[in-house]
């Protein structure tokens, strides 16, 4: 039986903070051998997001992709061989951290270039509608990427469309270390998407209700033909924009900006109340966290068990 | 019997494209004035008037999401057939093209396919200039991922656009404006022509002649007034530039002994220098003289009909490469080029 929405939201949200925690943890060891992007901070999104979804609805993502990836089911241990550049890796070991893919769970892919993987939601979206299906495709971007061309094109055309289609923006403020103030004129991205006919609403990413309230609005949108959302979701990313270090000591961002966002972890909080409220007791918590952690440990392990790639693969997979 | 009949070069693109949707429900076409009363010069009526605004539709002028999303309903499975009636639009779509749909199969480790067919059609004459007549067959050639086709006759159209729209990768389909009225036999049932087979448009002895889109006209032009001097030229029909045919090429310069490359792109940095660095490496013991390259010279394309005249390579240009390879002396009358825009009221304004 499907668990109530907000356990399967925790259960996400934890899976999300735990697989990255370990992937910090362990980077050091030099094994993990491509740029990592850490969604440590931006679970709670994807996590809401994923808990309305199913496997036929879709999912694009972007350089920060470990928490789109986790939270709509992608494979753990496939995961983490890709990020081991093992032949096993969810991508063969062709793409890494930044490429992040699993189709059986509708995780299509994710783009290193900034805004580059929206049209391709669209797209996808553009084929439900044809196949009269009632799916839906999400397209995650960040601040960064509202500030590419082709964000607007894709606006334009999914909302003339009625597409289902969601632009989820997760704006965590900064493109790599240069604050959203010095790129933007206008920094209330959601506005953006009157000009087109899209509804759009600007949503605090770590208020669980009014992110679970939103999505729930842009969802049923979606799948009743009604078409587009625009959702700007403000959020922090707790460590650096690549890597696995805090990143105080560049000096872009004090330590209490991040802390006042931390103060309010919306994993904290819901454990908090989900605990309080009796929907969760402390065995299952326990079992939970146990479970996890036996699943990720098995993930490293497998992972360095695993077989390299040959050489001929890298002449593999390029036509069909 | 097959039954065939005479058709010119844009009934070859839209009959194509008509039987390659009779045959696949999922595919469909979209493209900037695609279901206007023109119809892409012709091209996209028919499938418009057959399938209407469902399968075939107008898009904004947004080529590089437009572009995306089409690579993005191809990700589904539904192929997608993209028109530029100008290439150099498509440039405004290189991220995606070059970055998305060249390598979300390879980025997947193999999970999808990308069927999208990106028709583009290449200007020339009547003062297109330098932003209306480019051909960037070389430039997409570079990137694993994709594949690059220009025919050449209608009959090579047909099978060919047929064949990429068929096929589980992506095409860029180059279409030279000049080719759309060229007429020949066609078949009138489907049929496809391999991706990446030339075809040995006529046979010779002395020289190789490697052909790209138009060029095979005047290549077949050069090569009859060679005949009447007794020199006997070999023209390959390149039809793909990816992937490279290397096998006809090898094997008829192993014949010849003598290549020239005649492209409707620049020389310098083009699949010309491609195809001289793969025989000079591959088939240097075949050689009995330098390579030689007929294509654009090394400047942007310019407006003024006394310029552009002078700015295409002719068939007198291969006519003197060739005698000059075989080491005689080229007349010094001008033999007539295979098409000049002044003979050709089809192409006269606006156009």
């Amino acid at each position: 039986m499907k668990s109530p929405l907000r356990l399967d939201i925790y259960r996400r949200m934890l899976t999300i903070r735990k697989v990255e925690e370990a992937v910090a943890d362990n980077y050091s060891k030099q094994q993990m051998r491509c740029p990592i992007h850490l969604s440590i901070g931006q679970e709670a999104v994807p996590a809401v997001l994923s808990a309305m979804m199913t496997h036929q609805d879709r999912v694009y993502s972007s350089h920060r992709c470990h928490a789109h990836y986790l939270a709509k089911g992608g494979n753990i241990e496939k995961m983490i061989a890709e990020l081991h550049g093992k032949a096993t890796g969810c991508a063969k070991g062709k793409g890494g951290s930044m490429h992040l893919v699993d189709a059986s769970v509708g995780m299509m892919g994710s783009s290193a270039l900034v805004a580059g993987s929206i049209p391709l939601a669209v797209g996808s979206a553009l084929a439900i509608q044809r196949a009269g299906k009632k799916d839906l495709s999400v397209a995650y971007f960040g601040d960064g990427g509202s500030e590419e061309g082709i964000f607007y094109e894709c606006l334009n055309f999914a909302a003339l469309k009625k597409l289902p289609v969601i632009f989820a923006c997760e704006n965590n403020l900064y493109a790599t270390y240069s604050h959203q103030s010095a790129r933007q004129s206008v920094t209330d991205i959601s506005k953006r998407g009157a000009g087109f006919g899209v509804p759009s609403e600007r949503v605090d990413g770590y208020d669980l209700k009014a992110v679970i309230d939103s999505c729930t609005t842009a969802v049923e949108r979606a799948r009743s033909g009604q078409g587009p959302t625009l959702l700007e979701f403000m959020t922090c990313r707790w460590r650096d924009h690549v890597g696995p270090d805090h990143d105080y000591a560049v000096g872009y961002r004090t330590e209490k900006e991040v802390a006042e966002w931390m103060d309010r972890c919306p994993l904290k909080l819901l454990e908090a109340e989900l605990l309080k409220s009796g929907e969760l007791t402390s065995a299952d918590k326990l079992q939970t966290e146990n479970l996890i952690k036996t699943e990720i440990e098995t993930a490293f392990h497998r992972a360095s068990q695993s077989p390299q790639p040959f050489t001929p693969e890298t002449f593999d997979d390029i036509y069909a | 019997m097959t039954s065939t009949r005479k058709i010119a070069g844009w009934q070859a693109v839209a009959e194509a494209t008509v039987q390659a949707m009779e045959a696949d429900p999922k595919v469909f076409l979209m493209g900037e004035g695609v279901d206007d009363a023109k119809g892409i010069f012709g091209t996209t009526k028919s499938a418009f008037d057959k399938f209407g605004s469902a399968r075939v539709f107008d898009l904004p002028l947004s080529e590089s999401a437009t572009t995306g999303i089409g690579i993005g309903a191809a990700i589904e499975g539904q192929p997608c057939i993209m028109v530029h009636a100008r290439s150099e639009f498509l440039l405004l779509a290189m991220d995606q093209v070059v970055n998305h749909a060249a390598k979300w199969r390879y980025m997947s480790g193999g999970a999808f396919r990308v069927p999208i067919v990106i028709r583009c059609i290449v200007g020339r004459g009547w003062g297109q200039a330098a932003q209306h007549s480019q051909s960037f067959h070389s430039l997409f050639s570079y990137f694993p991922g994709l594949k690059v086709v220009l025919p050449s006759t209608p009959y090579e159209t047909k099978g060919l656009l047929y064949s990429a729209i068929q096929d589980p990768n992506p095409v860029i389909f180059i279409e030279h404006r000049w080719l759309h009225n060229k007429e020949g036999e066609v078949p009138l049932r489907p049929y496809s022509l391999p991706l990446g087979r030339a075809n040995i448009a006529a046979e010779g002895k002395d020289i190789t002649c490697v052909a790209i889109s138009y060029q095979v006209y005047e290549a077949l032009a050069a090569r009859d007034l060679l005949a009447k001097q007794g020199i006997s030229m070999e023209v390959i029909d390149l039809r793909c530039v990816r992937p490279l045919d290397r096998v006809t090429i090898l094997r008829s310069v192993a014949k010849t002994g003598r290549l020239i490359v005649t492209d409707i792109g620049h020389s310098q940095f083009g699949v010309s220098a491609e195809i001289a660095a793969m025989v000079s490496s591959d088939g240097f013991d075949f050689l009995r003289a330098p390579i030689r390259r007929v294509g654009l010279p090394d400047a942007p394309t310019p407006c003024a009909p006394a310029l552009e005249a002078s700015y295409y390579p002719t068939t007198q240009d291969l006519v003197n490469v060739a005698k000059d390879l075989m080491g005689r002396t080229a007349p010094k009358a001008k033999a007539p080029s295979e098409e000049r825009e002044s003979e050709s009221p089809a192409f006269s304004g606006p156009f």
